[in-house]
């Protein structure tokens, strides 16, 4: 029986950003199990140092193509929580429906484009055009309702421009979001046909007991601010993130790194889900124990389930968010913005995990520091440590390198990494 | 797929395309999937062999290389220049790659040493002085945009496919914005770069009622002294004009012309921190033009 085996993935391909898998196999016993990230970093706290606060979630934004919307949100989000500024209701109702459809664009482009290939044996989407096209077609479908609704919210679907400290710029027609919530209503069947082919699916069999750190929701599944909680028991307010992410560097990873009761922990839908089960539609909830996702789950690649769970979610709680700003006349875009001196964070679920966002301002409020901790950097040991365990479940079985280097690779892929984000 | 295409009767060779990038958030990359409605077309146009960003196979041959975001490491330097030698065509794909984008506000800083400290402490960890392609290596064609606009890399792409020159607009955002009849963001009281960026964007941020930040770098006749003029009559500070003029590295020369005088109203930094003032700024030995 073949017992060794030699994987070497430079660049990891179907993910955002850098990183490296390097598992090596003798004998059956595991001498090397590897996850590096070695993307260049960019340096967006040291950037903001000596800026206006008006800078901040225009520049930040940036920091990531993907999750572009979710890290404007919360960059506004610590500003207004440093000059004690709370969002009207109108306000953070289309925040949370713009948040949705960024949820649900960025799981399928991940689910369809980025995961789908590897459980239909094809090395992109691209061949699927031809040999699944109605596979593909749903996917542009539900890609795009979301893309348009996040062009209709938030002005454009990348690096949004209506999204400002204070509210928005300008509001949408009411006629439009009428539109968006005829679509949504339109995309459960899609909805429903992504949860029977993702049934068909063969999820590889793996579980590690991981800690899972996420917000914490008290009626409704969250996704913006409020308190923060882990499986392991540790809950802390939203301004003491620190004390649930405890970075630190290591060799290895151009990335900072994470830790809370273990040697590391997981962040993103699997988590979210893990600690909000309850709090789901009931609808999602039935779709999710359809797919056998039932909390606590600990095998990292039902993360691609729980997206799919959350799609669910997603469309319909924005059904009902349509409904109730269309139920009463619009109020003000914007309200006034004071600035003064003092701290804020900004938390908020981004489809990779739980962001945060902190600022300090002088009396005129100008950036003193900056710091912004990113879903991917918090999964990184998470992803090395399930890398170990996975090689060591396999070193004995006689594999071929090639089904180990899937593997590893899907397992990766299943965190959805945003690697460049995580090296901001 | 593949059925074959032609323009004025012939027939069109699908040229091979990779797609690759250096520093950056891989938003402009993102923006190639995006358009749903024409995604498939788009992609039937052309024959993509790297994008490693959405598929696993890849080659080292290619007509058109398409390079997102900015050179901030020396590995960078030698991947650019490897992509350069296998590509007929390279293309700087958004404002990282044409200008170096945010990432080169952290060049403001005098002592790189200091912005490797904020944000890693004592870890030691890899940098140099943001720089955009054309540093490096010839580029031949440029895509501005934080994010690109998919419309207007479409219509660029089928221009190169078909053999046609492509061109950018001359004329200045201020223009489309008034083609859209959108009210003047100034007399909302809103700063705005449309008068001095380069057109191409359909006014994207000021018909959102955001103003314009340069992220496409300065049209064929900007004024940028007239601007700060307007900007002024406005009331808006000069730190507020440079916020924007720096932000993407387009205006960066005129940029540099605006920050001595705000070096004293950031007093609140620690000295490290300091501004670089015009003049200092070390000029990196810029790749002559062909």
């Amino acid at each position: 029986m073949k017992l060794s085996c030699e994987v070497n993935v430079h660049h990891l391909t179907r993910v955002e950003g850098h990183g490296n898998i390097q598992i090596s196999i003798k004998n059956g016993v595991v001498k090397k199990a590897q996850w590096e990230v070695v993307e260049t970093p960019r340096f967006f706290e040291a950037m903001l140092v000596g800026k206006h606060w008006e800078n901040a979630p225009y520049i930040c934004g940036r920091i990531c193509g993907i999750c572009s919307i979710g890290h404007t949100l919360a960059s506004i989000r610590a500003v207004e929580n440093a000059f004690g500024i709370t969002p009207t209701t109108q306000t953070a109702n289309l925040r949370l429906l713009l948040k949705h459809m960024e949820t649900l664009q960025s799981h399928i482009l991940h689910l369809y484009f980025l995961a789908a290939p590897d459980f239909l044996g094809a090395g992109s989407v691209l061949p699927l055009a031809t040999t699944h096209p109605e596979v593909v077609q749903r996917a542009l479908r539900l890609k795009l309702l979301a893309n348009d609704a996040c062009d209709i919210i938030g002005g454009r679907r990348l690096h949004p421009t209506r999204t400002v400290v204070g509210g928005f710029t300008m509001l949408p027609e009411k006629g439009e979001l009428e539109k968006i919530r005829q679509r949504l209503l339109a995309s459960v069947p899609d909805l429903l046909a992504s949860a029977e082919l993702f049934k068909t699916f063969a999820i590889p069999d793996f579980s590690r007991e991981t800690e899972f750190v996420s917000l914490k929701g008290d009626t409704s599944y969250p996704f913006i601010g409020g308190g923060l909680v882990s499986t392991d028991g540790v809950v802390k307010k939203e301004d003491q993130y620190r004390a649930m992410t405890n970075e630190y560097c290591t060799q290895g990873f151009t990335s900072k790194l994470s830790k809370l009761s273990r040697r590391s922990f997981a962040v993103g839908a699997l988590a979210r889900l893990n600690n909000n089960f309850p709090l789901l539609h009931p609808t999602a909830r039935e779709i999710s124990e359809f797919l056998g996702l039932v909390p606590v789950n600990h095998n990292p690649y039902m993360g691609n389930v729980a997206q799919l769970v959350e799609c669910v979610q997603v469309v319909l709680d924005s059904m009902r968010l349509i409904d109730t700003l269309l139920g009463s006349p619009w109020q003000e875009p914007r309200q006034q913005v004071q600035a003064k001196k003092g701290e804020g964070v900004g938390a908020v679920e981004v489809p990779r995990g739980i962001l945060y966002h902190y600022y300090k301002f002088d009396t005129d409020g100008k950036v003193i520091k900056a710091d912004c901790v990113i879903p991917t950097s918090q999964n990184h040991a998470n992803i090395l440590h399930d890398i170990e365990a996975l090689a060591g479940q396999y070193a004995k079985t006689g594999k071929q390198d090639r089904e180990i280097e899937l593997l590893a690779e899907m397992l990766v892929r299943a965190y959805d990494p945003c690697i460049s984000c995580s090296v901001h | 797929m593949s059925e074959q295409l032609s323009y004025l009767g012939v027939p069109l060779a699908r040229p091979k395309v990779g797609f690759f990038e250096l520093s950056s958030c891989e938003g402009c990359q993102l923006q190639l999937l995006n358009n749903e409605a024409t995604l498939l077309d788009f992609l039937n146009l052309v024959e993509i062999v790297n994008f490693r960003e959405g598929m696993s196979e890849r080659a080292d041959t290619y007509d058109i290389a398409f390079v997102e975001g900015s050179v901030t490491r020396k590995d960078e330097i030698t991947r650019l220049t490897e992509i350069r030698r296998n590509a007929k065509i390279l293309v700087a794909l958004g404002s990282c790659a044409c200008f170096g984008g945010v990432n080169q506000l952290k060049n403001r800083f005098r002592d790189l040493e200091w912005v490797k400290k904020e944000v890693y402490g004592d870890f030691p960890i890899e940098t140099m002085e943001v720089h955009p392609l054309a540093d490096f290596v010839q580029v031949d064609l440029s895509i501005f945009g934080c994010p690109i606009k998919k419309e207007e890399v479409e219509r660029i792409v089928t221009d190169l496919v078909v053999g046609k020159t492509v061109r950018h607009p001359e004329y200045p955002v201020c223009m489309e914005c008034k083609a859209n009849e959108n009210i003047c963001l100034f007399e909302l009281g809103e700063p705005c770069l449309g008068p001095v960026t380069r057109a191409g964007c359909d006014a994207w941020c000021p018909s959102n009622r955001r103003g314009c930040w340069g992220c496409r770098g300065p049209a064929e006749t900007a004024n940028l002294t007239e601007l700060e003029k307007i900007m002024h009559t406005y009331g808006f500070d000069s730190e507020t004009i440079l916020d924007r003029l720096e932000c993407f590295g387009g205006f960066a020369s005129f940029a540099d012309t605006l920050r001595p005088k705000n070096i004293a109203e950031l007093s609140s930094l620690p000295a490290q921190t300091k501004l670089i003032p015009s003049g200092c700024k070390k000029v990196p030995a810029r790749r002559k033009k062909p």
